[in-house]
């Protein structure tokens, strides 16, 4: 035996944490054809509410970063759908609960690895937007990248947790979106208010409350759902 | 005791899949478990593995309340189910290391010597995806075999595997009960079971009829299922 049984700790919150964030990445990496329709699929989406606004690029550049944040929103539910999948796909999760795998490290690797993807996504997307709608960014780089963090953050914790749940039922497609975008209304407006700010410019110095405001319902997000987790993944 | 039911049932929507059983499984012992299709044998090895709680009862396993006390009694336990529990898209080596980064007291060193033995080595870097049933099956108890778990739960451990996987099933499990391990194992092969087990555990239809018993002369099991499944009863 290479242990007494007394002396078997599951690995540490962190470590916990860090292997998650490894599989979810491998996993992405190895099936880079689902990730490649993902940010077709947003590129799409973008595409279409342009065509849809029609020619006039004032009223394209006034709504750019609703038009970036749907597109980012919609993909989600593709990306966190999937996220789940792979772990639904020969009880997967199962496996990692009877290792056993802290439910917190489960969640905050997946939710981590999920921020990350559409935070890329977020990235990609925002020069294309930028390109089309005719937007001259306003606002500094370090503004643009902790919006586009906070509001993939902002998304990520309730898709995760939202996803476990979908992922145990049938019509898992369908019940995600409808369980996760009423709860997104208030983050997604946060999101977009201080991404348009940045596009159009900050001339009455409101960058900094919307910004606090997706860190409120950020850290909201995260505490319930990383409570809620456990119930969720346990039967 | 290793295992102690009291009175336990399990309901799954207005079905009863297990009910009022009360049983004891001692310290490194074998039990067969024996019962045909829908007898609960499944959901009975599942709800030992803690992965599912019970509607009713109460479930102690190493003197730990299940749903309780999970921590304590996952790393003590393996489980090798229908479900592989393995990530398609990771290789045969990737899925054993997960097992590393999540149980740190688990000597890693001995994966390519487990590899090796349970007949996957010149695959070990092939994903899983590509794997025949038994090849997965194989892959689980090599798993099993890294974790050196202190009770083992195996479901039908020699379904979709050819005559050599059976023969290497056979020799893991017997190398593992030279450990002194607590083995429960459920197989329609009930004379293969047999050889293998020192008690017996008969269901039908989710009730207990032959109660983790000692087996006596050869083909004691075999007659006993038959007789039992013979008799009728509860439906």
């Amino acid at each position: 035996m290479t242990s007494s049984f007394a002396e078997r700790r599951p690995a540490s919150l962190v470590a916990g944490v860090r292997a998650v964030i490894n599989k979810d990445l491998l996993l992405e990496w190895r099936s880079r054809a689902r990730v490649n329709a993902t940010i077709f699929f947003a590129f799409l989406t973008l595409l279409l509410f342009l065509f849809a606004v029609g020619p006039d690029t004032h009223i394209m550049a006034q709504s750019a970063a609703g038009y970036l944040w749907l597109a980012v929103l919609l993909s989600s539910v593709l990306s966190l759908g999937e996220s789940f999948r792979m772990e639904a796909e020969n009880a997967a999760l199962e496996g990692l609960r009877l290792l056993p795998v802290d439910p917190k490290a489960m969640f905050l690797g997946k939710a981590i690895a999920n921020t990350l993807f559409l935070f890329l996504l977020a990235v990609i997307l925002v020069p294309v937007t930028v390109a089309m709608c005719g937007v001259e960014v306003q606002g500094s780089l370090m503004h643009g990248v902790a919006i586009l963090f906070l509001g993939a953050a902002a998304i990520s914790a309730p898709g995760t947790l939202y996803a476990a749940i979908a992922s145990q039922v049938r019509a898992r497609d369908v019940l995600l979106p409808l369980l996760l975008f009423p709860v997104l209304i208030p983050a997604i407006i946060g999101a977009v208010k201080a991404t348009k700010l940045l596009f159009a410019g900050d001339p009455m110095g409101d960058l900094g409350r919307w910004t606090a405001l997706l860190i409120f319902f950020n850290a909201t997000y995260w505490l319930l759902c990383l409570l809620l987790f456990g119930r969720v993944v346990e039967e | 005791m290793v295992v102690q039911l009291n009175n336990v049932s399990k309901r799954y929507g207005r079905r009863w899949a297990l009910v009022q059983l009360t049983f004891a499984i001692p310290e490194k012992s074998s039990v067969l478990l024996t019962g045909g299709n829908g007898a609960g044998k499944t959901t009975l090895l599942r709800m030992l593995a803690t992965s599912l709680k019970s509607t009713r009862g109460e479930v102690r396993i190493f003197d730990k309340l299940s749903g309780v006390d999970n921590d304590l009694i996952r790393p003590r336990l393996a489980l090798v189910t229908h479900d592989s529990h393995l990530y398609d898209d990771l290789s045969a080596e990737e899925n054993l290391s997960l097992v590393g980064h999540f149980l740190p007291w688990v000597d890693m060193r001995r994966m390519g010597d487990i590899l090796e033995r349970v007949g996957l080595a010149p695959r070990r870097a092939s994903a899983v995806r590509g794997f025949s049933a038994g090849m997965r099956r194989r892959l689980c108890m090599g798993r099993m075999l890294l974790v050196e778990p202190e009770l083992v739960l195996l479901d039908e451990p020699f379904g979709q595997l050819d005559p050599p996987g059976v023969a290497l099933v056979e020799e893991i499990i017997r190398e593992v009960q030279q450990k002194q391990v607590t083995l429960v194992m459920s197989t329609h092969d009930v004379e293969r079971g047999e050889a293998l087990c020192d008690h017996h555990l008969h269901l039908k239809s989710g009730r207990v009829l032959r109660a983790v018993e000692p087996l006596g002369e050869p083909g004691e099991a075999t007659r006993i299922a038959q007789e039992l499944e013979a008799r009728g009863g509860w439906h």
